[in-house]
């Protein structure tokens, strides 16, 4: 068997350096005339040890991590040429336990079962990896709408974009409303600031998403399919493209497909513009349709008058990754993981100061404790953990006493946050939470399309009072300020963004009460982050008198001579922190 | 709101005359389509890296477009850019994860060693200065991308020494 080499070039992988090294290889596979099959994969979901690099030879599986254009010659000595594997750089193989065996082995691979094992941009690989059989199986077996719909009704899926809806219904409203013209929509917006599932997805197995939706519209009787992608994402658009060409040459879009009278179907890929808010249904179709991406008022829905005032359905991204899979092995095969109300498996972005950043998949019902200390590997530098944000945006902090909290719609609504997406940041103790609630409602501030005043002055208002709390001008009666405004808000606004815009913030104050108020009566910040309320000082036992700090301090303030202890006058610190980051004895202190 | 974006600057008389032919081929392709407007502002963007007013103008005569429309479309998407670009955009990610990362201090760096403000354009016009909500590689926290190229584990030094590089080779 020739030996294979496959390069994961993921976005994430590229930006970590797998383009360069993915070069090198062909470089030496080059000269070297080696016999060696070099191709390429996307994100296996390992974020924190890209570049992946993958040898694949007769004795067995080798999955390298960290592989730069430093030791890519190494390995390539090592391994290819002699024949001996650096078993300090595998993370996973089938012969003995890598560094990070454990990682996949936690998780349950439905969406993204593809993801990272083939190319994404060969349809063969994908059609050997079980890509199209679910549509073939409803062509030749004779499957009827119906049949397609009682299966993913079956499965208990809920829509994976936030709003937890069940697809299956979903499916069938859009079915119910008759009309000549349907269309199925790809929700791939992905909004949430913090989360990259859908990203992964459409760049490691675009496929699975297009049968999905060709499978939704057989179902539901659509004619027409887009896949609105936001502009950020330009290596899912190409990907994409290139998907969607080969599945037409392959006669799995076109007329009459896989020889199902009267079923035609195109898919093209429409190009975001750069708005958050367009990721909620009627203003993406707005956008689609040309204007200015503002929400309206639900119903009528637009299962009922969608696009072009025409039935439609739309899906999210993980959603229609899920659909080959239900439709192929049953709606029993995906609903005997999950929880009651919950089924399934859920994928969830892990970022921020968690030691295994990437993509995890767990069946619904995981507690954060599991995800975030069993598969994540607990907090960088062995912090302490806080919280950790769940739903971006819309979503809220979790505190550490909720930590067994399980991951399904539920529980999780229960503590104020929400499902959301699955991005899932986590906070050490150095994050200031009265900075976060600032920091996400600058965003909906931002994003708010400005249709309903609550949203558009309300997240104004609260954000001015959250900034200046921030700046040590808290006053009393701010927090019960910002509760009564996010009351307001919650009810006056039309769309999911402005009715979840408050949650950062009362999530925030319901768990971090202590810190508002730090930040507030006694203008400290507990986490030594927002800048105004730091006080620095000069530890006269440390000091050497070196000097470095006071030439540094741009305003002058530090004095003392040389061999001398210095003094920083309060009166002139502006806070930079210049001085005790330059300081090589430790002899300043913050508080 | 995007406020910010709407207002417009007074340098808008130093601009330079583009060739606005080159949007000829686009406006025949999509003259007459259902939903043109967008495509037909993001390709016009493409050409110049912004929408020249003069743009503007032609699509309403050539496409028929009302002013109206694609004025409030092009200030309403955060994508599109009503004044002149750096050839280099530097695009600093203050998506949540970033954020926790200390994604700030790349923007006060990079401000420091440009000199100039987050949305602004160096004087020799080869550095623009932007902030983006999420590229999508979060685990590569804090991030930034410039042109195609994404760059992650950032800090201020690195960031600034990327800029360096490039405008290095720039000059070479
Ligand atoms: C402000 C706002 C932003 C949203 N952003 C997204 C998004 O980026 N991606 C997404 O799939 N759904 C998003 N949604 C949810 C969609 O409106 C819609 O519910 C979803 O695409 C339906 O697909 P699903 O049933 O498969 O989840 C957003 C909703 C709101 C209110
Ligand atoms: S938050 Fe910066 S890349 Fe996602």
């Amino acid at each position: 068997m020739k030996t294979k080499i496959i390069v994961g070039l993921g976005s994430c992988g590229i930006a970590a350096g797998a383009g360069k090294v993915y070069n090198m290889i062909k470089q030496l596979v080059e000269v070297d005339k080696l016999d060696i099959e070099l191709k390429q994969t996307s994100c296996i979901g390992m974020c924190y040890r890209e570049p992946l690099v993958e040898v694949i030879d007769n004795t067995g599986r080798y999955l390298y991590g960290d592989i730069t254009i430093d030791n890519v010659t190494e390995l390539m000595d090592r391994h290819i040429e002699n024949g001996e594997p650096i078993r300090e750089l595998v993370v996973e193989s089938d012969l003995f336990r890598g560094s990070e065996q454990g990682y996949s082995e936690g998780q349950v691979k439905i969406a993204l079962r593809n993801c990272g094992y083939m190319d994404p941009e060969s349809i063969e690989e994908a059609e050997d990896r079980k890509a199209y059989k679910a549509i073939r199986m409803v062509a030749e077996d004779k499957l009827s709408q119906d049949d397609v719909i009682k299966s993913v009704l079956e499965s208990g899926i809920r829509g994976r974009g936030g709003g937890g809806f069940s697809t299956g219904l979903k499916w069938r409203f859009a079915n119910n409303n008759k009309s000549d013209t349907k269309y199925i929509i790809c929700n791939a917006d992905e909004g949430d600031p913090g989360a990259f599932m859908d990203r992964s997805l459409l760049e490691g197995d675009p496929h699975a998403i297009i049968e999905g939706m060709i499978l939704g519209a057989y179902a539901i009787g659509a004619t027409g399919g887009i896949i609105y992608c936001r502009a950020e994402y330009p290596l899912a658009i190409k990907r994409l493209n290139i998907a969607l060409h080969q599945a037409r040459e392959k006669g799995y879009l076109g007329n009459n497909i896989m020889g199902i009278k009267g079923f035609n179907l195109d898919i093209y890929v429409k190009e975001g513009a750069g708005a958050f808010v367009c990721g909620e249904e009627t203003a993406l179709i707005a956008s689609v349709e040309g204007e200015r991406g503002m929400p309206r008022k639900r119903p009528p829905f637009p299962a009922e008058s969608g696009l072009w005032k025409k039935p439609t359905n739309i899906n999210n991204v993980e959603t229609f990754a899920n659909i080959p899979y239900i439709v192929l092995n049953g709606g029993d095969a995906y609903n005997k993981y999950g929880t009651v109300k919950s089924k399934g498996t859920k994928v969830f972005a892990l970022t921020g100061k968690i030691k295994h950043g990437g993509l995890v998949e767990v069946p619904m019902g995981f507690s954060i404790r599991e995800i975030i200390f069993g598969l994540g590997g607990g907090i960088q530098d062995d912090k302490k953990f806080k919280a950790v944000q769940l739903g971006g945006p819309s979503g809220g902090c979790i505190p550490e006493h909720l930590i067994d909290t399980a991951v399904d719609y539920d529980s999780v609504n229960a503590t104020g946050a929400i499902m959301g997406s699955g991005g899932m940041v986590v906070m050490d103790e150095t994050t200031c939470m009265v900075d976060m609630a600032r920091f996400f409602l600058n965003f909906t501030q931002e994003e708010s399309c400005g249709k309903c005043t609550f949203c558009r002055i309300g997240t104004k208002r609260m954000l001015e009072i959250l900034t200046r709390i921030t700046e040590g001008k808290g006053e009393d009666g701010d927090i019960e300020k910002l509760e009564e405004l996010s009351e307001q808000i919650k009810d006056g606004s039309l769309c999911g963004l402005g009715q979840t815009a408050p949650n950062p913030v009362l999530t925030t104050i319901r768990y971090f009460r202590d810190e508002y108020e730090a930040h507030i009566n006694d203008k400290k910040c507990p986490a030594k982050h927002c800048k105004a309320l730091l006080t620095y000082e000069i530890i006269p036992d440390m000091c050497t008198g070196c000097t470095v700090c006071a030439v540094k301090c741009p305003t002058d303030t530090i004095s003392g001579k040389r061999k001398e202890i210095h003094f920083i006058h309060q009166e002139g610190c502006i806070q930079c922190g210049e001085c005790f980051s330059r300081c090589n004895f430790d002899a300043i202190k913050v508080y | 709101m995007r406020v910010k974006r709407i207002s417009l600057k007074d340098k808008q008389e130093q601009q330079e005359a583009e060739n606005l032919s080159l949007m000829n081929p686009m406006i025949e392709e999509y003259r007459g389509k259902k939903g043109n407007l967008i495509p037909l502002l993001q390709g016009v963007q493409t050409l110049f890296g912004y929408i020249p007013h003069e743009a503007f103008l032609k699509l309403h005569d050539e496409a028929g477009l009302k002013l109206a429309d694609m004025y409030g479309v092009a200030t309403f998407y955060a994508q599109f850019r009503l004044n002149p670009v750096g050839k280099h955009i530097i695009k600093v990610c203050h998506g949540t994860a970033c954020h926790v990362q200390n994604a700030m201090k790349l923007t006060e760096a990079l401000m420091e060693s440009l000199k100039i403000k987050d949305g602004e354009t160096t004087e020799d016009n080869l550095f623009t200065l932007e902030s983006v909500a999420c590229l999508g590689c979060c685990s590569l926290a804090p991030v930034m991308m410039i042109g195609e190229e994404t760059y992650g584990k950032l800090d201020g030094k690195k960031s600034v020494k990327i800029i360096k590089e490039i405008r290095l080779s720039e000059k070479n």
